[in-house]
């Protein structure tokens, strides 16, 4: 196999792409040709990883100009004919050095978005009954597996023309809040979407949708949201 | 503006896009319809002159066309130009209001009003 022409980001928002050779492997992922890069042959390239299975979100970046979970993307899936691979940190967020970016703009959205889960029950109450099969519990099986990786967000053209937009995974999160049948914040929930930075801001491009590992759709939970904040409203609630 | 604000203006945005669908439908039909049958600019204003329901129909039409440009324009200005704040809605008001003086004139010629 012949080697990868790999061209790695390096800096910060004023960096520039590095060039590299890495040897061509069966079954080889992005992340794999990363952590060469960092052990063979410079040392002081920086990049983000933990679980290396998809489940902790962390190794997302921009390969080839698309974003995705380097851990479970194949090199095979995404080089060119010319063997040529880009890979930089994710759009949308500040660029602490090389592939890392800073995370924090992400999830103080899933903050200011209310993404926390209010209850009424304790420890001493019993087990909430939400049936398996309903239509709720349902939209919340499609949307609960968010691995917090980005990559939405860094999708949303939205977030480049809106800063204030809180971005697909925060309105995600937010869904499932409002389908959950054991939240009690509901309205507080919905007020906190709402408006120009809110979940009318989506314009139904679906890149968040097409580019999540998880296949979540965050465009079907932004629709619900608009629907339930639109009868809310009308109905004097918020 | 306050979210709730800024809420009813999508609102407000979705609605009028409805409300625009089958103003615009009938208005092109009739359009056609008209100058296919050869009729002239003069022959369709003496037919629409008096008619209390062409009044109200394009009366509606004036209204939802100011609601839906200045609320979309809202948005394209914030997203696009990166204008936000008071100064880019009060700017918005007076387009509004301009929107509306030209489309009542349009409505009154229509309707024949000041003849
Ligand atoms: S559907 Fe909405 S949230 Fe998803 S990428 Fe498009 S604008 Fe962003
Ligand atoms: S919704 Fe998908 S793409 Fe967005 S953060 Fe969650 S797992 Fe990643
Ligand atoms: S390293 Fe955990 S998801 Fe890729």
């Amino acid at each position: 196999m012949s080697d990868l022409h790999v061209r790695i980001w390096r800096g910060d928002a004023e960096g520039g792409f590095s060039a590299y050779q890495v040897p061509r492997q069966e079954s080889q992922t992005v992340l794999d040709v990363v952590t060469y890069v960092q052990r063979q042959l410079d040392a002081t390239l920086a990049y983000r990883f933990a679980c290396r299975v998809g489940m902790c979100g962390s190794c997302a970046m921009t390969v080839n100009g698309v974003a995705r979970w380097t851990c479970r993307t194949h090199v095979s899936k995404v080089i060119d004919d010319q063997g040529a691979l880009e890979i930089a940190p994710l759009n949308h967020l500040p660029i602490v050095r090389d592939l890392v970016t800073d995370m924090a703009p992400f999830f103080d959205q899933w903050a200011a978005a209310s993404g926390q889960f209010s209850g009424a029950k304790t420890r001493h109450d019993d087990f909430a009954t939400v049936p398996p099969d309903s239509p709720a519990r349902r939209a919340i099986d499609a949307a609960i597996e968010c691995i917090g990786c980005g990559v939405c967000y860094a999708s949303c053209d939205t977030v480049a023309w809106n800063p204030a937009y809180l971005g697909p995974a925060a309105l995600n999160r937010v869904w499932t809040l409002v389908q959950d049948a054991r939240d009690t914040a509901t309205l507080d929930h919905l007020r906190a979407v709402s408006g120009d930075a809110g979940c009318q801001a989506c314009h139904t491009h679906v890149s968040c949708a097409e580019r999540c590992p998880k296949n979540i759709s965050p465009t079907v939970g932004i629709a619900g949201l608009k629907r339930a904040l639109t009868k809310a409203t009308l109905k004097g609630q918020l | 503006m306050s979210a709730r604000l800024q809420t009813w203006l999508w609102i407000a945005q979705r609605g009028s896009a409805m409300v625009l669908a089958v103003c615009v439908s009938v208005h092109l039909v009739t359009m056609v319809i008209a100058v296919r049958g050869g009729l002239s600019a003069a022959e369709i204003l003496a037919r629409t002159q008096g008619q209390l329901a062409w009044l109200i129909f394009y009366s509606v039409f004036v209204v939802t066309v100011t609601v839906h440009a200045v609320v979309g324009l809202r948005a394209v200005l914030g997203e696009t130009l990166g204008w936000r704040g008071w100064l880019r809605d009060l700017c918005l008001g007076a387009f509004a209001l301009l929107l509306i003086i030209v489309g009542a004139r349009a409505v009154l010629g229509v309707f024949g009003a000041g003849q």
